[in-house]
């Protein structure tokens, strides 16, 4: 097929940026959305210009690199998807897609599709974790967890990492990143002696990042490409408000 | 070892390399297999708690065994300095793991022991192992599902709260945990998280987006590396007391692996080239289900879970090319081929033995789908028996990854798969302790070449990872460090200064050859010669070929390649074009040591060595040792050094690997 992209260009994080149109005359249907977008770089190369950078490792949807707006949206049309998994067959020949970086003060541009997501790693420095050393283990067996709350808590545990929710946010606010965290490890039983200082440290942290507040728009829920449930924020909240309510205090 | 002493013959090789001194691993300790550890742990010295800050430690590679070796070196109280090329240590490529990992905890009593695992882990990689180091696998396996638990990995668990465990190939216990496909994943952001809390803790220094390119060596000690900042192109030096590669394997030679696009060798290469010796670098692994290529542009494979093996039923046409639908192929014109040939193990074989399968068909022109390259794995009976439910609630993510990929439902259709480069085996040389042959540099994870011999078995990669990571590592540094602190490397010491000019000259011929060929190009051609002649089956001629064509296809990349723009700033041509570089190094040394192991086992499979039935034929009596190379320099002058370390079996006697 062919298509027209429209693609976000940015020198660097001190230029501006503008949205630059390419077209691509033998898309195929089969192809993933990076690998059409392999397609353009190669052909960029060899017309001497500069290819278009955007993260990516491991294109199965796992690993979290992959950030594009596609048409607006995070991700791309496909729900459940990531943009490494979405595959051409989705699109029309004669297309026109419009493709960006996130965009969030919180994710500055550092190039063309790469952003600044590094605030991700400073919101689980705060408390995302059990603080539990190695080989101060006890045996796995010595807690049985009932297993609609492992279940839970896997779901809430499969965060990618990949910060679409802070994208989709009109407040680019990562409260879906955080709940999810905190709800994975507020589930089970390993987690509960942190449970209120995590809460309220994670979401303090958020706040000092520069993440917008949460109010309720439920867009980040809509775009999760591994589908992590807006209820999750809900028990963030509860978490919050009890241990402000027990008087724990933010580190 | 003594008999092994003789020059190369016309048949090892033609003269390609030269044969050095034998090696030996001296530090696992000559006690009763099942007290080593305890006994190398006791002799282990150790390091006051007030003066552990004042050491410092590199650790390259934030995966399983990076990521949980820096963790555990920070709650140690040494001064760690973490490093990936990656924008988060959360993304190291161990996140991809699916499938599993393996535990001798004999939850299910069906069994199992730490004897089994080891066993069955010795086997599985077809007698081409050091027993030791395979025995404290299995010892320390227990240790970490307590560790996982206790960090809040969320294991897949039964209606009483205990885990749940599956079966997986080479074993007939069920000795895998798991978190649904995403095991992997689990388990690295456990270690993440723990990393992360020490990053808080101030004892870890976080270098994301940090490649390294050079390893620095000042009077014979590994003390430090030379890495570039991907974002601004800087090129920088960091200095320690020890380094520890935890930098992956380099299934990426292939091209189209199952590893991430950026899964690379150079870390472990440019040590190489710094004097560590690289092990066996032709035992790799091909994964027997992977989706199959769909076209030219085709940037990698994407492997489905070997669990699906539980259930799956894999089979061919009993009619050559036979076009039909497989839904209306009849029960009676299916040959369920695992089932036929291997009746005790049937669709749960090795990887090696499925993924051979699976190519004799192909060959033998059964395959289905485009190019025939490919064959079916079945669910219908499992949905059958256990409804769909239940193979939703087992399978569910892989059911719609591989429906993303192929746009086919595979409740309905049967999946295509194909084998796939998915791990390797080889790696850097290191002994018990995980040291390689550069003092101060120690090798963990997927990067050195220690427990699996020739074929890993599944749910065994994630089990190493971690226990080099949280267990050994930490345990074997600390005894290294003992002498530590050593007098600190100024950036004006010679061994510095030489290796930030060669990483930059490196660089700007990168740069200026500005030719007429895209990296990728040059990569799949590559990719392309070594999966042909060093992939799946391997032949002398083959093989002689390719080592013939490597040097040529190297010398046009330097001379041809392009890269656009400069070094001064994000570039990923030019980070590809880097790690390309060495791949077309290190392609050469897995093809002559493919062809001087004249023999077949696990992975590597010779044709001209081969049983009546097509089984890989191992020569005990002539490579019942592991081929440890040396770099031998550039240019045509250079040629590596093969040393051979013996292995000794005194507890698993060899036997040919039956699983009928």
């Amino acid at each position: 097929m062919k298509l027209t992209l429209r693609v976000w260009r940015q020198k660097n994080a001190d230029t501006k940026g503008k949205m630059v149109k390419y077209h691509l005359d033998d898309v195929d249907e089969d192809m993933s959305f990076l690998e059409m977008l392999d397609v353009l770089n190669e052909k960029l190369t060899l017309d001497d210009e500069d290819p278009v950078s955007f993260d990516h490792d491991c294109r199965e949807g796992i690993c979290g690199s992959c950030a594009m707006v596609i048409n607006g949206v995070p991700h791309g049309p496909q729900k459940n998807t990531t943009t490494c998994q979405l595959h051409m067959r989705h699109f029309s020949d004669g297309d026109t897609i419009d493709v960006e970086p996130w965009r969030a003060r919180a994710f500055p541009v550092i190039k063309d599709l790469v952003t600044d997501r590094s605030a991700f790693d400073q919101i689980i420095q705060s408390g995302g974790y059990v603080s539990v050393n190695t080989g101060s283990a006890p045996d796995a067996h010595a807690t049985p967890v009932d297993k609609v709350s492992a279940d839970d808590a896997f779901d809430a545990a499969t965060c990618i990492g990949c910060g679409a929710c802070v994208a989709a946010c009109p407040n680019g606010s990562s409260m879906l990143f955080t709940a999810a965290k905190v709800t994975h490890l507020g589930l089970l039983p390993q987690g509960q002696p942190e449970r209120a200082t995590r809460a309220i440290n994670m979401l303090a942290k958020q706040d000092e990042l520069d993440f917008g507040g949460c109010t309720n728009v439920g867009a980040c829920a809509e775009v999760c490409p591994k589908g992590i449930p807006l209820a999750s924020i809900s028990r963030l909240n509860h978490d919050v408000l009890g241990a402000t309510l027990s008087g724990a205090r933010a580190d | 070892m003594s008999e092994l002493q003789q020059e190369p013959t016309a048949t090892q090789g033609e003269g390609r390399y030269a044969l050095g001194e034998p090696i030996a691993d001296d530090r696992s300790p000559d006690s009763p297999i099942g007290d080593r550890w305890d006994d190398r742990k006791f002799s282990a010295r150790l390091v006051n708690p007030a003066n552990r800050r004042k050491m410092s430690v590199i650790v390259v590679g934030t995966g399983l065994a990076g990521g949980a070796a820096a963790a555990t070196l920070g709650e140690a109280g040494y001064h760690v300095k973490s490093f990936c090329f990656q924008d988060t240590p959360r993304r190291a490529h161990s996140i991809a793991a699916q499938g599993g990992i393996n535990a001798a905890k004999n939850y299910r009593n069906d069994g199992d022991s730490v004897h089994r695992l080891f066993y069955d882990t010795v086997k599985g990689g077809d007698f081409r192992s050091r027993e030791s180091n395979v025995h404290r696998l299995a010892e320390n396996s227990l240790n970490i599902i307590d560790q996982c638990v206790a960090q809040g990995v969320p294991f897949a668990r039964e209606y009483s709260g205990l885990l749940d465990t599956r079966s997986f190939g080479g074993t007939q216990v069920s000795r895998t945990f798991y978190a649904r496909g995403q095991t992997g994943q689990q388990l690295l952001l456990g270690a993440y998280s723990a990393l992360e809390r020490q990053v808080a803790a101030g004892t870890v220094e976080m270098h994301p987006r940090t490649e390294m390119l050079d390893l620095i060596v000042v009077d014979g000690r590994a003390r430090g590396i030379v890495t570039r900042n991907v974002l601004t192109g800087e090129i920088e030096t960091y200095t320690a007391d020890t380094v520890v590669l935890c930098t992956g394997g380099y299934g990426n030679v292939y091209y189209l692996s199952t590893n991430a696009k950026g899964s690379n060798v150079t870390a472990a290469w440019r040590a190489h080239r710094r004097g560590a010796l690289f092990a066996n670098p032709c035992y790799t692994q091909i994964h027997p289900t992977c989706i199959p290529v769909s076209g030219d542009y085709q940037s990698k494979l994407t492997l489905m879970s070997e669990s699906l093996r539980n259930d799956g039923r894999v089979w061919v046409p009993k009619e050559r090319g036979d076009q039909r639908p497989p839904n209306e192929i009849p029960e009676d014109e299916r040959d369920y081929y695992l089932e036929r040939q291997y009746p005790a193990f049937g669709n749960l074989v090795p990887r090696d033995i499925a993924s051979r399968a699976a190519k004799n068909m192909c060959d033998a022109e059964y395959g289905v789908g485009p190019g025939g390259l490919g064959v079916y794995l079945d669910f219908s009976d499992a949905i059958e028996r256990l409804g769909r439910h239940a193979v939703e609630a087992k399978y569910g993510n892989l059911f719609e990854m591989y429906q993303r990929i192929t746009g086919d439902d595979p409740y309905q259709v049967p999946m295509r798969i194909y084998p796939a480069i998915h791990y390797t085996m080889g790696g850097l040389w290191v002994d018990y302790d995980l040291r390689s042959t550069i003092p101060g540099l120690f090798v963990g994870g997927e990067a050195n070449f220690s427990d699996h011999g020739a074929n890993r078995l599944g749910a065994s990669a994630l089990m190493q990872g971690l226990s080099d990571g949280y267990f050994i590592l930490p345990t074997t540094v600390a005894d290294y460090l003992a002498d530590a602190p050593f007098e600190p490397v100024g950036d004006d010491h010679p061994a510095v200064v030489e290796a930030v000019e060669s990483t930059r000259e490196r660089i700007d011929k990168l740069l200026s050859a500005n030719g007429n060929r895209t990296v990728d190009s040059f990569h799949r051609e590559l990719g392309q010669l070594v999966w042909d002649q060093c992939g799946m089956a391997r032949s002398k001629e083959g093989l002689e070929k390719a080592l013939d064509r490597i040097p040529s296809l190297r010398e046009e990349f330097w001379r041809d390649v392009k890269i656009v723009g400069t070094g001064d700033g994000l570039n990923q041509s030019l980070e590809k074009a880097g790690r390309v570089a060495d791949f077309m190094e290190l392609a050469e040394l897995m093809c002559l040591d493919a062809l001087h192991r004249e023999e077949s086992c696990g992975g590597h499979f010779r044709v001209e060595h081969q049983t009546e039935d097509g089984e890989a034929a191992r020569d005990d009596e002539n490579f019942s040792y592991v081929a440890a190379w040396e770099w031998g320099g550039d240019g045509h002058g250079g040629r590596p050094t093969l040393h051979k370390e013996d292995l000794d079996f005194s507890y698993v006697h060899p036997s040919q690997r039956s699983y009928k």
